[in-house]
């Protein structure tokens, strides 16, 4: 096996071809955010927290996405990133409803994390309280649209571990929406196996199960990874 | 016998004169010469492509010959504008010698600049050929150089000609046609795809459809060349959904070009095959994005994803994709016709050949310009175009034109000099485009002119990634405070703040370029968001106000 060595914020670091940036940034030993990008799941780019600086070229690229190679030299924490960084995470909570202090998943959000971690106190741009729905039409979960971040983690969860695409994206812009089925209540959805797993990845409140109340969502969040890599390497948890 | 002196009448039958009731026209002239009697055998009367002055059909182009019986030429062409089914009779007439001709206020000089000027490459057989006519292209030399290469060149050798003639892409970005062609063919061996970009989206923008409307052969040709180039035998065109004309003009052609054995299996006698099939987009303007144009190729949503890997290394299906512009495509006829050093001989150092340009907006002359590289702007507008309708003054009444469409910025009436390339309009903060020359009046007022672009990317903004779908909402809050004049300060500092944040992040090119419509009205009119703002400590105190008022 090959391996690409490369430097992070001027740590340098080696990892096994096929690595992606991400891969490379942890092995460095520095935290980095990340919403959309869930270990087990194939990589979208589509949150920009985890956008690291190619310091050859100055290029922003996002580090979930691109493949680590060989000679690169990467910094992750300039002060343009961490302010663009900020911005992202105001944006997203800007553009839905969250309000952390009776939502399922307080104490267990990603979302708020990453708040925590960029150091984001108050959004610069104006709530945008958009009109969304609640299906709680499924018999043991419900999602709360108000609470999502299109992080598409589900979509994905659900394709490409569960085999049930029972989730999909919806139409364009700020109208995006995860959808059910063809646009379906989640309960009539035959393709459902009620697996849980768009519970378990679900980094925020969103998708959440219907015995829980405030603050008492707890995911588990390396579900889609062990099995990931027990499907890959043949290798379980109790072996 | 002495030959009978021969007419030619070209009706424009492409999307704009068809819009002004060419159809009708064309009916109307085929009933006159069916009333001509035995005069009637020499007329032709041929429907064609766009005849480039789109804002005043229907037009009809009028070829005599000398009576030597000779094909009818254009050395001896008169051209009619704003033509009624009525006039049709009259048209003939003054055709024929018989009569007197319509108005003389609708019959165009071919020697103004708007003709004179242009330099037709990609548009040769654009207002010539029919285009639901794969004879009358071959007669025009349509598929003759596919053959020739096929015969005589390596895909080599062709891909040497692209790079000698320094083609860039002109579906915006402007990047080296040729090591684009030299990137896929040089993958690992396998399958290849060659996909043409016809998913013409920004507003004002019309090249590429007339292209298709008008002289589909020769992107068919262009896109076969390209496929042998680099190893493809399967190509797709990806055209929009809001350009029917064109896609059946295309699908006709594609269907003649296969009877013909110019696709398909052995093209020409050779051991070179081919399939092409259409898709058709549904609606989305992202899907001009090269990416999500591939996804939505493949059935899936059409959103954008992370490059690199770029198409010409992971495309369709992960196999090497050739993906290029229709009038990227339709160039490489010619250049393999006249060489790469001759193409190259055109325009500038940066920027080699020709560019289509549509022309709109407060322009006396709208319509389909093609013009050498390097043609300044003030030639384009103010020469080609002829200014603002009705305006007078240096800058002909011009403000500022829009180029690029909502990934574009405005360029300022005192900037008109600016050569027309890739480098240039960049360096202005704007960019090439596909081609889109959207003119601006005085009366324009810039902050609306950015808050429509930014409604449109809003609209139009596929809504994966964060700076894109939450960003531009936030972009088009703030540019209402400016419209209508409830801004601060404050506002114009978190505009830019957002606009560099949207810019930098964004994941693919049209959230990165969304900005630039306020960026670039920001640089050159920034007086007019000022204008727009309140701030309290620079408004008078509400008493003297007040004062004001009972005095008054």
């Amino acid at each position: 096996m090959s391996v690409h060595t490369l430097t992070v914020d001027g740590v340098e670091v080696a990892v096994p071809e096929g690595a992606s940036l991400l891969d490379a940034v942890r092995a460095a030993g520095v935290e980095l955010p990340t919403l959309c990008h869930l270990d087990g799941l194939s990589p979208v780019g589509a949150c920009r927290l985890c956008l690291v600086e190619m310091e050859s070229s100055g290029h922003l690229q996002p580090a979930c996405a691109t493949a680590a190679g060989e000679g690169m030299a990467v910094l992750t924490q300039t002060p343009q990133l961490q302010h663009y960084r900020r911005m992202a995470v105001e944006l997203f909570f800007a553009e839905g409803n969250h309000v952390c202090a009776f939502c399922v998943a307080n104490g267990n959000c990603e979302l708020q994390d990453v708040a925590v971690a960029v150091g984001m106190d108050h959004s610069r741009f104006p709530y945008q309280y958009p009109n969304r729905r609640v299906d709680a039409s499924h018999p043991q979960f419900a999602i709360d649209h108000h609470r999502c971040i299109l992080c598409t983690r589900c979509v994905r969860v659900c394709d490409e571990i569960e085999g049930a695409h029972v989730w999909d994206v919806a139409n364009r812009g700020s109208e995006c929406s995860i959808i059910a089925g063809l646009d379906q209540p989640w309960g009539e959805v035959q393709a459902c196996t009620s697996c849980g797993k768009c519970v378990d990845v679900c980094p925020t409140g969103a998708i959440f199960r219907k015995d829980d109340t405030t603050g008492e969502k707890e995911a588990n969040r390396e579900r889609a990874g062990l099995l990931r890599s027990a499907r890959e390497h043949h290798q379980w948890q109790n072996q | 016998m002495a030959a009978t002196p021969q007419l030619q009448l070209r009706c424009c039958a492409a999307s704009g004169c068809r819009s002004a009731g060419s159809e009708a026209l064309q009916a109307a002239l085929l009933a006159a010469r069916d009333q001509l009697g035995g005069a009637a055998d020499a007329v032709t009367i041929k429907p064609v492509g766009c005849l480039r002055l789109c804002g005043r059909g229907p037009l009809v182009a009028v070829d005599r010959s000398g009576g030597d019986g000779q094909e009818p030429s254009a050395g001896s062409t008169e051209l009619y504008a704003e033509l009624t089914p009525e006039q049709a009779p009259a048209l003939l007439a003054a055709a024929t010698g018989l009569g007197e001709g319509p108005a003389a206020a609708q019959r165009l000089d071919p020697a103004h600049p708007f003709f004179a000027l242009q330099k037709p490459v990609v548009l040769e057989g654009c207002g010539v050929v029919n285009p639901e006519s794969i004879d009358d292209a071959l007669a025009h030399g349509s598929y003759a150089q596919l053959k020739r290469v096929l015969l005589e060149c390596s895909p080599e050798q062709v891909r040497d000609q692209v790079k000698r003639s320094g083609l860039r892409g002109r579906g915006g970005a402007g990047y080296p046609t040729g090591l684009k062609w030299d990137t896929v063919a040089l993958q690992p061996p396998g399958p290849r795809y060659v996909v043409c970009n016809a998913d013409e989206g920004d507003p004002g923008a019309f090249m590429d459809r007339s292209v298709l409307e008008s002289d589909p052969h020769r992107l068919i040709e262009g896109m076969a060349i390209a496929a042998y180039a680099v190893g493809a035998e399967q190509g797709y065109v990806y055209v929009r959904a809001e350009y029917p004309l064109a896609i059946e003009r295309l699908r006709l052609a594609l269907r003649q070009a296969r009877g013909k054995g110019l696709l398909g299996g052995g093209i020409a006698g050779s051991s070179f095959n081919l399939r092409l099939e259409v898709r058709v987009g549904a609606g989305a303007y992202v899907c001009g994005e090269e990416t999500a144009l591939l996804a939505s190729i493949q059935g899936q949503r059409g959103t954008p994803r992370p490059r690199p890997p770029y198409p010409a290394q992971k495309g369709l299906w992960d196999a090497p994709t050739l993906i290029n512009n229709v009038e990227t495509l339709a160039s490489i006829p010619v250049i393999l016709r006249e060489g790469g050093d001759w193409y190259a001989s055109i325009g500038t150092e940066g920027s080699k050949g020709t560019k289509v340009f549509a022309l709109s907006g407060a322009v006396a002359n709208t319509g389909l310009v093609e013009v050498p590289m390097g043609t300044s702007l003030r030639t384009v507008v103010q020469t080609i175009g002829g200014g603002v309708p009705g305006a007078e003054g240096p800058d002909g009444g011009v403000k500022a034109v829009q180029t690029g469409g909502p990934s574009g910025g405005c360029i300022p009436a005192h900037l008109l000099d600016t050569p027309v390339d890739y480098e240039s309009l960049k360096a202005l903060g704007s960019m090439m485009g596909s081609g889109g020359l959207v003119v601006m009046g005085e009366t324009t007022a810039m902050p609306e002119v950015a808050r429509h672009f930014m409604r449109f990317s809003v609209n139009e903004s596929c809504g994966k990634c964060v700076p894109c779908r939450a960003g531009t909402v936030q972009l088009l809050q703030l540019l209402d405070r400016f419209v209508e004049r409830r801004a601060t300060l404050a506002d114009l500092e978190r505009l830019e703040e957002l606009c560099t944040m949207v810019g930098a992040t964004s994941l693919c090119g049209l959230g990165q370029a969304a900005p630039n419509p306020v960026l670039s009205t920001l640089r050159y009119f920034r007086q007019e968001y000022q204008a727009a703002c309140r701030d309290p400590d620079q408004c008078e105190p509400l008493d003297a106000c007040l004062l004001q008022e009972v005095t008054r």
